[in-house]
């Protein structure tokens, strides 16, 4: 099991220590994960997030290589910009999810899950076949740490080296944190304001940093915050969970991510197979739902129900501690998808009801 | 971690406080520190009589959901309804306000399967 270099950190905070990804990280500290959460949704909380992989695409033809392998479009950025994407296989099924940087025209970097960074090089390697690139897992040399609440722009500008206002969301600049450089991004998985920082370094300075950050935040209580409460903030705000709400058995069309799959920028891995179900529309879509009537939350894999046959089946429930529901997402047929249908959740023998809503549950 | 001298346990982490034939029952500190942020506490109305191993009901927390099993047989005479309202008693004071049920034990006998202190410890490793 790896550790990152903040581990020590978040045994000197209490945090409660799980297997994810690969490595230990922290899914919670003493106060909780709904302590947690509204933190962030209040004010500023940090993660640990450098379980997440970084891959470094080098050479002349960096852009063309990922417009093969990524479904959203990487024309459209230009250094200094993000984009949220996808990498399909042949048959549409999603292989990641993942953020594409680009750094310089022939220089680009691709963010993905944790629990994938075997798979996805692999991917990238069987890929790389004609074009002129350079692949490097950078993973193991980057730290990552998300700084995400209302309070997270004022808590960061006191480190860093250069203004942050001009940062806008889905972008990212160079500078230095506490004297190292990182690249400073306004992007997160929360749907707050909020900036990750990349940066390479040894334990000292991954250590360094966090303790610069708790401090510069101490004025607005900034705590830890770990991987529990970084579930139920995405999940208000409805973003997928690889693994969960996709995986190689969803397509982007039927999870809800036809906004990040441009079928008109020229062929890609999965485009003939995701344009024929755009056309013909998903037999089945992702949808949100709350629990209308019981004390109960659903999880992965608990049937839905509708007209008294399966229509479905959960991919991700918790209670919503913004909206103090419970919320859920899940797949279903295509005549269940629209906000209002009632459908029920099976559970225990039991059925608990549910209806469909509309995205995000939390705006 | 807290461990109260007279209260006896069971291998699901519930605990059982002993008063003439009435026992009242609740969740460990362990239990609650594993679940995490309790969130509800789900005791069905319909259930008056229980018998030892017998689930009462569910208690779901942010990262799972768990059942909650009589350790002993009897008829359910109290059920802890300000837990509906603020579950999160449970993770505040498992041993106290954050009790669940009251049973009038039908075989006190029961009792001796149950673990005391000492062994409950020893099976956590503490």
């Amino acid at each position: 099991m790896k550790k990152t270099r903040f581990y020590q950190k978040h045994l000197n905070a209490n945090a409660k220590i799980v297997s994810f990804a690969g490595y230990e990280m922290p899914i919670q500290y003493p106060k909780g994960i709904i302590f947690e959460h509204n933190l962030v949704r209040n004010s500023v909380g940090m993660f640990d997030v450098s379980h997440m992989g970084e891959f470094e695409v080098k050479g002349k033809d960096a852009l063309a290589f990922i417009q093969k392998i990524t479904t959203n479009d990487a024309s459209k950025l230009s250094p200094g910009k993000v984009q949220y994407s996808a990498m399909c296989y042949e048959n549409g099924g999603i292989v990641d999810d993942l953020l594409v940087y680009c750094i310089e025209p022939e220089f680009w970097m691709l963010v993905v899950n944790g629990a994938n960074i075997n798979k996805d090089w692999d991917w990238c390697l069987k890929n790389k076949e004609g074009f002129e690139v350079e692949l490097y897992n950078a993973t193991d040399d980057i730290n990552l740490l998300a700084i995400q609440g209302p309070n997270s722009k004022a808590t960061i500008q006191k480190i860093a080296d250069i203004d942050l206002n001009p940062i806008e969301y889905y972008n990212f600049k160079m500078g230095k944190i506490s004297d190292f450089d990182a690249i400073i991004s306004r992007t997160g998985y929360t749907g707050e304001l909020g900036f990750e920082l990349y940066f390479r370094g040894d334990t000292s300075v991954a250590e360094k940093i966090w303790d610069d950050v708790l401090e510069a935040g101490k004025e607005f209580g900034l705590e830890p915050v770990g991987l529990g409460c970084r579930d139920t903030l995405r999940l208000e705000k409805a973003y997928c969970l690889y693994g969960n709400d996709i995986d190689e058995t969803t397509n982007p069309i039927e999870a809800g991510l036809g906004w990040i799959t441009k079928l008109n920028k020229g062929k890609f891995n999965g485009s003939d197979v995701l344009a024929k179900v755009k056309e013909e529309k998903p037999k089945r879509n992702l949808v949100g739902f709350v629990i209308t009537v019981d004390k109960f939350i659903p999880r992965q894999h608990y049937k839905i129900y509708a007209d008294e046959k399966q229509i479905g089946e959960v991919t991700s429930g918790n209670l919503s501690p913004t909206l103090n529901k419970t919320i859920g997402l899940g797949y279903v047929e295509a005549a269940y998808k629209e906000p209002g249908t009632k459908i029920e959740i099976e559970a225990r023998g039991k059925f608990f009801p549910a209806e469909v809503v509309k995205l995000p549950f939390v705006v | 971690m807290n461990f109260p001298e007279e209260l006896k346990y069971t291998q699901d982490h519930e605990w059982i406080k002993v008063d003439g034939n009435i026992a009242t029952i609740g969740i460990t500190d362990h239990a609650q520190g594993e679940l995490g942020d309790v969130v509800y506490v789900d005791i069905p109305d319909d259930i008056t009589e229980v018998s030892a191993g017998q689930s009462f009901g569910t208690i779901e927390a942010v990262k799972t959901v768990a059942d909650l099993f009589a350790p002993v047989s009897g008829k359910i005479i109290e059920v802890n309804r300000s837990l509906n309202d603020n579950p999160e008693i449970v993770n505040k004071d498992p041993y106290g306000e954050g009790w669940m049920i009251r049973i009038e034990m039908s075989n006190p006998a029961e009792l001796d399967t149950l673990m005391d202190v000492e062994a409950y410890k020893a099976m956590l490793g503490k």
